[in-house]
């Protein structure tokens, strides 16, 4: 494949001539911007004095006693509106101001990338319209609310699976027809380019400080950094810093929904049969998808990893051996957001849950002094509702 | 000379403009289809536009984005969009092109998805979420098989770019008559105007214009224009919504919709002949 913004084959411009000029403006804006000397003075001091970074690096002091080695949380759910999303939008709201844009439009899965673009739009003074799908909405109500505090407009989509791919259909259908004063603020690192180059460029903060941290604390790099992937914004976000380091294991985690075999699932490296190379969303990667080319409607407990497709980065890493990607079941996720909350006093979100899932799997080859790292990109509080659910059912 | 050139041609000796029609390949099922096309090509539709569906199209309003799942629904596929079109090769010789999402070319290998075009009948193949940058293998393999490739010039596409579409595109270059994603709108925009003016300056291919466009009072404004040809996709698709539970209904609404339509086509004023038609 030829073209601009590629990962080796991966990545690319896969959209309509109407979108081009915005596409086209958006690329010019962030090359430019990303060098700008009172942007990123800005920006670091929005991250610093109003998000909250750095975040901290947590030895799990329990949890690395009960498993057999040491593990280390990068919590990016302590960062202000509760996941490493708000990396992504502070950066993104701000060249859609430098810009001119008047409003900016976001898709969400879990809402946590709702919320960071409704609290960004608040603080910088954009509107916001976020489009969420129904399901997703029902099973993040919360999240809903807290988008709706901060001033946002929340869009409830039900066409299609009614989740994070019919969301990112309708914010793609209202950016065709508003793109001349509206900013899409894409949530992860897909769509076409620059947007995988863009968030990724803003969400390797988490891998900048990790790498400091974990160096501070213990000298040496972990054997292993692990991190759950749906888009893969913040596995990009912590693994791009790691990539050099050849010794260090990168692994993704996906959701494995109700397991490989059924079919329910979003695992679109795991799944050789579904999982195949395709454009969706304006970019060439990994899609989950049937003979024909129709996607197929995926399964997670997880909304944020509910996904049909990857970041083109991630599949160029994944054919080079780069990164490994692992999956942990819904099940498994369930499991492990209970023994973090009562081993170490933190929630994860089920996102993150997941990451923590297989690093428990993977504690179990390691000797007491391997160091992993997991990058915690979230906090439960949004998925209380349903983990309680869960849990009292099976009771 | 291909179907293209001949019907071009052909509209112009007549003194009329291109009536395109659009409607999705299988929607609202199979033999249905068939006879809606039937219904079309009789009333006098010039030119065919099909959609092969998907599940998710994105440059699609909510009326068209339906018609996708409608066909989707009775299992539509690429394979059976083929065979579909060799039925309608076997009552009209009129130019057909398809209008597809990339993911569907793709996943049917980009080579087999033009031959087997080719062998069923189509004239020209529009991908639209394929960019001028990312269009190099398709090119390779319209040539190969002599299909039309077609691509969109919309509002914002700048003067150097239509140039370079221009280069790639043959059969017709499509315009895109709003800012936004298919559906019906009340009123032509100025700018719609402003964008043939730009694109007939920087292109001897001809002009089709689609998106938004439904009544006969916009059809007759576009033919006082230089584009050759108007698409209308979502207001026949409508009529398929509307009347799913009598066939009846649907083909008539259909026929006497297309026909006012064809009507509209035959108003142009041709100012280089003799005999203007008076309006």
């Amino acid at each position: 494949m030829s073209g601009k913004g590629k990962f080796g084959e991966f990545g690319g411009t896969f959209v309509s001539e109407i979108l081009e000029a915005s596409r086209a403006e958006l690329e010019e804006g962030f090359f430019r911007l990303k060098k700008n000397k009172k942007f990123k003075k800005e920006l670091a001091e929005l991250l610093e004095k109003y998000g909250g970074r750095p975040t901290p690096l947590t030895y799990a002091e329990n949890l690395s006693k009960k498993f057999g080695c040491k593990i280390y949380l990068k919590r990016e759910d302590l960062l202000h509106s509760g996941a490493h999303k708000l990396n992504n939008c502070l950066g993104q709201a701000l060249i859609a101001k430098y810009l001119g844009k008047k409003k900016l439009i976001a898709e969400t899965g879990a809402g946590q990338h709702g919320v960071a673009t409704a609290v960004v739009g608040a603080k910088l003074g954009l509107d916001v319209d976020v489009y969420m799908g129904k399901t997703d909405a029902e099973r993040q109500k919360p999240n809903v609310f807290r988008m709706e505090l901060c001033g946002a407009k929340v869009k409830i989509v039900e066409s299609g699976s009614m989740t994070l791919k019919d969301a990112i259909n309708e914010a793609l259908r209202d950016w065709t027809a508003t793109s001349k004063n509206t900013h899409y603020l894409l949530g992860s690192v897909l769509g076409p380019h620059p947007y995988p180059l863009m968030v990724a460029h803003f969400q390797s903060v988490i891998g900048k400080e990790a790498k400091k941290q974990i160096i501070k604390e213990e000298g040496r790099f972990p054997k292993a950094v692990i991190a759950c992937v749906g888009g893969g914004s913040n596995a990009i976000g912590i693994f791009r810093q790691f990539l050099p380091e050849k010794n260090v294991e990168l692994i993704g985690v996906e959701a494995a929904g109700l397991g490989i075999s059924t079919g329910k699932h979003a695992s679109r490296f795991s799944d050789k049969k579904l999982g195949r190379k395709g454009a969706m969303h304006g970019c060439f990667t990994y899609i989950l998808q049937d003979k024909f080319g129709q996607i197929i409607n995926t399964h997670s407990v997880a909304a944020g990893l509910d996904y049909c497709a990857v970041g083109p980065e991630h599949s160029m890493l994944r054919d080079l051996g780069r990164i490994k990607y692992a999956y942990a079941t819904d099940k498994e996720a369930l499991k492990a957001f209970q023994i973090l909350s009562k081993e170490e006093g933190i929630i994860p979100a089920l996102e993150s849950a997941h990451a923590i899932a297989y690093a428990l799997k993977y504690a179990k080859k390691c000797s007491p002094k391997d160091i992993i790292l997991i990058n915690l990109s979230g906090r439960g509080d949004k998925d209380l509702e349903m983990v309680m659910k869960e849990i009292r059912c099976k009771k | 000379m291909n179907r293209y050139e001949k019907k071009f041609l052909e509209l112009k000796m007549k003194k009329e403009k291109a009536f395109v029609s659009f409607v999705v390949l299988g929607d609202p099922d199979y033999k249905t289809s068939i006879e809606i096309i039937k219904t079309i090509v009789k009333t006098g539709t010039d030119i065919l536009e099909l959609g092969i569906p998907f599940s998710d199209p994105i440059a699609d309003g909510k009326t068209i984005q339906k018609a996708h799942q409608r066909a989707l629904k009775k299992r539509m596929n690429t394979e059976k969009a083929f065979k579909l079109i060799k039925e309608i090769r076997k009552f009209t010789g009129i130019p057909i092109g398809l209008l597809v999402y990339f993911n569907n070319v793709y996943a049917y290998g980009i080579n087999n998805f033009y031959r087997k075009a080719k062998k069923a009948g189509v004239d020209s193949v529009l991908i639209t979420d394929l960019s001028l940058e990312e269009s190099p293998p398709v090119i390779k393999a319209a040539k190969e098989y002599c299909l039309n490739q077609i691509f969109l010039v919309s509002q914002t596409t700048p003067i150097k770019r239509i140039k370079k579409i221009n280069k790639l595109c043959s059969g017709f270059i499509y315009l895109v008559a709003i800012e936004g994603v298919t559906g019906t709108r009340k009123e032509l925009q100025k700018e719609t105007l402003k964008l043939i003016e730009k694109v007939k300056a920087n292109t001897n291919l001809p002009l089709c214009i689609g998106f938004g466009i439904s009544k006969p009072q916009q059809f007759r404004k576009l033919t006082e224009t230089d584009i050759d040809g108007v698409i209308i996709g979502s207001k026949i698709v409508s009529m398929i919504e509307k009347n799913l539970n009598c066939k009846k209904t649907m083909m008539t609404e259909i026929s006497f919709f297309t026909e006012k339509m064809k009507k509209c086509s035959k108003r142009f004023k041709n100012n280089t002949t003799h005999n203007n038609i008076r309006r």
